[in-house]
């Protein structure tokens, strides 16, 4: 299978790659997927008191398109607030990246790290989980 | 100088060997004739080719060069051959055995046969890819007709207990059929000797062309015969009809010819290239060897490097062209189902590399793979939570996996 030049660019230099301390209470951390269905992500973001995501980290174990997915996710994370992360779609991820259909669950995955990230930020801050965490699937 | 991507993908196809080209090339415009011509002197050229072949590859496996059946390849081979026995044999009964990790050409038509009532027990294999002799005997049912257990494993290498099959077969009249595609022209192989009644291999996965390949099906003790599963103008003594594909049968016949006088000398250099490949890799904290290290193939190695996932690796590893066990190099998703049938837990069985050298491969070129793996691994590791979290010390059996 042959790689858009854009999934090439994030495999070979990953962006935000690294690890927040998860103890703060502004971290949200994101784990999800299965080591036995061959994709985890871990994506970490870090917002401040107008709920703005200063910082984004992601570890990502799995295929050239889910390690592109996270790095992309953190690109775009930083500089938004907390409901505009919320709004990122998957389908935006493979559009930007041109993933083939085999490769869409990899955006998916990318979009529920972002928002079992927010949530565990949430939940942190005192506020309402998000009903909506896990839908996919 | 290297030539780059490095091609270590020895088991899914090999290059041919320039002698072999040579060989054929004669055979596609002067000596154009069809084998079945027996009239003139176009038919005669094309007709001696062929049984000139039939020699040279009797001559590997030690068989008569009339046991021989040409056919399109391997899995056209393994077809006919259990397809064919499953018909021929109906009156004395409808069993097959074989074993969970075989080829998909042999599994899937015992999936066919199953399908026409056909009764199929698929035997175990062990952490290292080995069958159970004892269970092999204790499968065996007064309606047992066929075992059909491959040679060499294309994805591990493993070499099963033929001769003990064969000898197991002997004793209960049962025939032994054995998918040999990446054993032959890499390891002795005497069906003889091995007590095999009928056996498939192929040329393109020994320095031949491609679509070509041959079964080899017994003619004394006992006489085997196969119900054709092409009809037509009755070729190959009825087995198998079509015009031959002589230029093809004359580049297996060279490429036999060459692994049978140069077998001993490519297989001492590979196993010597292999084996440093291997003890460098395995150095890696967290790399492990899939398949029994002693019963195997001399060129193939597979490696699991825990932590990180097959087909990100071999992205990472783009100057040399491998194989992964990885679910996502296939359309199903499903990790290597014989790397699952050996009992590997699927992030394993995710995370292995397959190696496979021939003759032409270098030395310079395995210097080459061993640093290219190594900084790719390295780096991926840096990349993956769960190599993270296994420095931590943390027990990824007993994280709650969201699982998708």
């Amino acid at each position: 299978m042959a790689y858009s030049d854009k999934v090439i660019d994030h495999y070979s230099n990953p962006r935000n790659v690294g690890t927040l301390d998860k103890s703060k209470s502004n971290v949200g951390t994101g784990l999800v997927g299965a080591p036995e269905c061959g994709d985890v992500m871990r994506l970490q973001i870090e917002v401040d008191e107008n709920q703005v995501i200063t910082d984004a980290k992601f570890k990502t174990f799995g295929c050239g398109s889910a390690i592109a997915s996270s790095s992309l996710a953190t690109e775009w994370l930083k500089g938004k607030t907390v409901d505009e992360a919320l709004a990122i779609d998957n389908m935006e991820i493979v559009e930007e990246l041109a993933l083939p259909p085999v490769k869409i669950h990899c955006s998916v995955l990318a979009e529920d790290a972002i928002k079992s990230a927010i949530n565990d930020y949430r939940v942190k801050n005192g506020l309402e989980p998000l009903v909506e965490a896990k839908a996919h699937h | 100088m290297l030539k780059f991507p490095i091609y270590l993908d020895n088991n899914a196809t090999t290059p041919m060997d320039p002698r072999v080209l040579e060989a054929m090339l004669p055979y596609f415009t002067n000596h154009f004739g069809n084998a079945a011509s027996r009239n003139h002197p176009f038919g005669w050229a094309a007709e001696e080719a062929v049984d000139y072949a039939r020699e040279q590859i009797a001559a590997l496996i030690n068989c008569n060069p009339k046991e021989l059946i040409f056919t399109s390849g391997a899995t056209e081979s393994d077809n006919l051959a259990i397809k064919g026995v499953f018909e021929m044999y109906a009156s004395k009964g409808n069993h097959i055995i074989t074993a969970t990790t075989e080829h998909k050409a042999v599994l899937d038509t015992c999936k066919h046969i199953e399908k026409l009532g056909g009764q199929v027990t698929y035997l175990q294999v062990d952490g290292e890819g080995l069958i159970n002799l004892q269970e092999l005997e204790a499968a065996i049912t007064d309606k047992t007709i066929l075992i059909s257990i491959m040679y060499g494993n294309n994805e591990v290498g493993v070499v099963q207990p033929i001769r003990e099959i064969g000898a197991i077969a002997k004793k209960h009249g049962v025939l032994f059929f054995s998918d040999a595609t990446q054993a032959v022209g890499k390891i002795p192989v005497d069906v003889e000797a091995d007590g095999i009644d009928l056996m498939a291999f192929s040329g393109h996965k020994m320095y031949g062309p491609k679509g070509v390949g041959a079964l080899y099906v017994r003619r004394k003790n006992p006489r085997v015969k196969v119900t054709a599963q092409m009809d037509g103008g009755g070729h190959e003594r009825g087995m198998r009809s079509g015009t031959l594909n002589v230029p093809g049968i004359v580049g297996l016949g060279k490429a036999c010819e060459i692994c049978r006088t140069d077998m001993a000398s490519d297989t001492a250099r590979i196993i010597a290239m292999r084996d440093r490949l291997e003890r460098e890799l395995l150095q890696m904290e967290e790399s492990y060897l899939n398949g029994n290290k002693e019963s195997r193939l001399p060129h193939v190695s597979n490696i699991s490097f825990k932590y990180v996932e097959g087909e990100g690796l071999m992205m990472g590893v783009k100057d040399i062209a491998v194989s992964s066990g990885s679910a996502c190099t296939s359309a199903s998703l499903e990790p290597s189902y014989v790397l699952k049938a050996m009992g590997m837990s699927d992030d394993l069985a995710h995370s292995s590399l397959r190696f496979g050298l021939s003759r032409f491969t270098t030395e310079e070129e395995v210097n080459y793979a061993i640093n290219h793996v190594k900084e790719a691994v390295t780096k991926l590791r840096e990349l993956s939570p769960l190599w993270e979290m296994f420095k931590e010390g943390i027990d990824l059996d007993s994280v709650e996996w969201a699982e998708h």
